[in-house]
């Protein structure tokens, strides 16, 4: 019998992913994209072109402002139009450039095609920091960045990340099914960058005809597809090495430490794309789901396409939905706007309708330790979030709030409906306060 | 019984210790001290900036920390202590703390439905609060609890509200607020512009329609060395505060003289 991988804690819920059998959609050019200048974390990118400035699809629109930071690209070819904010997924306003396309689409001239098999990694990294490529997990970390760990720590094993454990969201199976190949050169460029020799491909077992594909796909380059039992969070990084490699990530430390990297698939493909075709990261693959809507799918959107546009893709809906999520049901953010741009790092947008929004009344804890069981990080959520009530931030910390994934699992399971999550977000929000204090003094 | 005797032995065989050790090795207390902390007001508020009452007593003592530093003592009090320190007491300006945002329920659109923790810092840790005016007061009190007056009332409305005649002046609120809402202005002072936004006033009334437009009509009413304009939004010149007059001219009731403001709903 093969054994089943997976890691401590965790929960099951409802997979719901209605939208797996349904094949990639390029979506019609739109007359106009709002394309925000921060899609990734850290610094945001800086404009270099200037209201009615015509663009190419593929042209450079903000550049990197340091090292944690990330350029931004043209989704289309048109006018500049607008130099302005936007909503981001955030809830903040975000700078944006409001693109009005001309409906040509023509492209710019591509960055030369890359042969990695011959390139440094010098040069791999620094297209690779060109294109924009930031992680499409949902994190938006500049990848370039991850990819360059520091000297004294070796990365051994690659992990790509295909788990896609968040209920819904059908982006990255439907991507490993449509573009195995692509996804497997994106690994061994980032292996040949790492000097990994090792690659491993982390699969959920409800995907099975993805681990199919890519088992095939990956086998004449010696790349390993692990199947996991199908676990809430699985994808989280620590999560994932733990379940494919047995290594742990020590508290506070970086997957670095222990010799590993996990990558998104599709952050994988976007890698390829950028070294062997020169095309930079204007798009990707985006789940629409949600009971309201008429033709839940997924779709390649340019970034800078608007929710609304994207339920319009998806048929529209047939009941008034009273929440919309960006992500997934477990991690994603609840937006109150549709005129909220996609950016690099949506993975889904899920409406919910009246039916399936349940309102909690907050109740106090009964120390039934429920979520000590489910956190994936061994933390217990329970009596840290009595702390955090009270203030106790430093007792918080030393009881390894800062661990915390955010994963929702305690909360998930909490039948006193605590808002655990929110709770622990705030302890955190209030230790790395005090430690930038410190550092400042 | 020979508990009795043995424990009135151990009693006073360690009394006497103490006694001995105090009477020779202790520190004899700073008798300008005692007198500063019999005179401090022992609310341990922390609006002078040091920990608490007897902090600043020392503070004092020491010569690190200023008379009129406290913002709970009268002046009478504080010439007493300048008095004892031997120093000259400065001019006191009485500081309230005012809220400076209009946009309660009646007037400021809510985008979302929160349903989180009851806490200003927890609900700006999910999408900015869900209010329409990224700027404005979220109304669920972090302010109110930090107060240790309790001059802070959060109104039916979702408003946090200063009271002035119970508001010392002390500050706590002004880093409470996650908005940076609250302000310290001069007790004197008759009018304040109760709005946040450095937005353009288009983009401001639809969401709030009691917000700081930028009309300039204060300003032409109170000139320009009482109340200046910073971007959109109207500045009260707190060294030269205009009458009460001036709040006739503003037409969405954001330069006012109240913190209240008259409900619309009625």
């Amino acid at each position: 019998m093969i054994k089943q991988l997976h890691f401590y804690g965790g929960i099951h819920p409802v997979e719901d992913k209605v939208a797996q059998s349904v094949p990639i959609v390029e979506p019609p050019i739109l007359e106009t994209y709002m394309v925000p200048l921060q899609q990734h974390i850290g610094a945001p990118a800086k404009a270099v072109v200037a209201k009615g400035d015509q663009v190419k699809r593929g042209q450079l629109l903000g550049e990197a402002q340091g090292f944690v930071s990330a350029p931004v690209h043209a989704p289309t070819s048109g006018v500049i139009r607008e130099v302005t904010t936007c909503l981001g997924p955030s809830g903040a306003q975000v700078p944006a450039l409001l693109l009005a396309s001309d409906g040509e689409d023509a492209p710019a001239d591509p960055m030369p095609a890359i042969d990695w098999h011959q390139a440094s990694p010098g040069d791999l990294r620094q297209r690779i920091s060109a294109a924009g490529i930031v992680g499409k997990g949902g994190a938006a970390f500049p990848t370039v960045v991850k990819l360059s760990p520091p000297p004294n720590k070796k990365i051994d094993t690659l992990i790509l990340n295909g788990v896609e454990c968040e209920p819904c969201l059908t982006a990255d199976h439907r991507l490993m099914l449509e573009r195995a190949a692509d996804i497997v050169t994106g690994a061994q460029i980032t292996a040949r960058i790492l000097g990994a020799k090792k690659i491993i491909i982390g699969i959920e077992n409800n995907k099975p005809d993805a681990i199919e594909v890519m088992r095939q796909a990956g086998a004449d380059y010696g790349i390993e597809v692990c199947s996991l039992r199908v676990r809430y969070p699985q994808g989280a990084e620590k999560q994932l090495i733990y379940a494919v490699t047995g290594r742990k990530v020590p508290s506070g430390g970086l997957p670095a430490d222990i010799g590993c990297l996990v990558q998104n698939v599709g952050t994988a493909a976007a890698i390829a794309d950028a070294v062997c075709l020169g095309k930079p990261l204007y798009e990707r693959v985006t789940t629409v789901t949600g009971t309201p809507l008429v033709s839940p799918g997924n779709w390649r959107f340019r970034v800078g396409t608007t929710y609304s546009e994207a339920i319009k893709l998806a048929g529209g809906v047939k009941e008034d939905p009273i929440k919309i999520i960006s992500g997934g049901p477990m991690m994603g953010m609840a937006v109150y706007s549709l005129d909220i741009p996609i950016i690099k790092s949506t993975s889904g947008i899920l409406l919910l309708s009246k039916d399936e929004l349940t309102q909690f009344a907050v109740r106090p804890c009964i120390r039934c330790g429920r979520c000590n069981d489910s956190c994936p990080m061994g933390m217990m959520p329970g009596i840290l979030s009595v702390q955090i009530e009270n203030q106790r931030y430093e007792l918080a910390e030393k009881w390894h709030v800062m661990d915390c994934i955010e994963c929702g699992c305690c909360a998930y399971t909490c039948p006193a409906s605590r808002p655990l999550v929110q709770h622990l977000r705030r302890a955190k929000a209030e230790v790395q306060a005090a430690r930038r204090a410190k550092a400042g003094k | 019984m020979t508990t009795v005797i043995l424990l009135t032995v151990t009693g006073l065989v360690s009394g006497l210790a103490i006694g001995i050790v105090v009477k020779f090795y202790g520190t004899t207390p700073n008798p300008l001290e005692e007198k500063l902390l019999e005179l401090v007001p022992g609310a341990n508020c922390g609006g002078c900036g040091f920990a608490g009452c007897e902090g600043y007593a020392k503070a004092m003592a020491e010569g690190s920390a200023k008379p009129g530093a406290c913002p709970l003592m009268n002046d009478a009090v504080v010439q007493e202590i300048c008095a004892l320190l031997g120093v000259e007491s400065e001019a006191r300006k009485p500081m309230v703390a005012i809220v400076c945002c209009s946009g309660d329920d009646d007037h400021a659109q809510r985008m979302a439905f929160y349903n989180g923790v009851n806490d200003c810092q927890n609900a700006m840790l999910v999408a900015g609060g869900g209010k329409g005016c990224v700027y404005g007061c979220l109304g669920l009190g972090s302010c109110a609890r930090a107060c240790p007056y309790g001059a802070i009332e959060i109104r039916p409305n979702h408003i946090a509200v200063v009271h002035p005649e119970l508001c010392v002046g002390c500050g706590k609120c002004v880093l409470a607020c996650p908005r940076r809402l609250i302000k310290l202005t001069p007790k004197s002072a008759p009018v304040h512009v109760f709005c946040s936004s450095p937005e353009r006033g288009a983009l401001k009334r639809k969401f709030c329609s009691a917000a700081c437009i930028g009309c300039r009509k204060c300003v032409k009413e109170a000139g320009e060395d009482q109340v200046s304009m910073n971007g959109a939004l109207a500045a009260i010149n707190y060294d030269n505060p205009p009458d009460a007059g001036v709040a006739a001219a503003c037409p969405t009731g954001a330069l006012r003289t109240t913190a209240v403001m008259e409900s619309t709903r009625g």
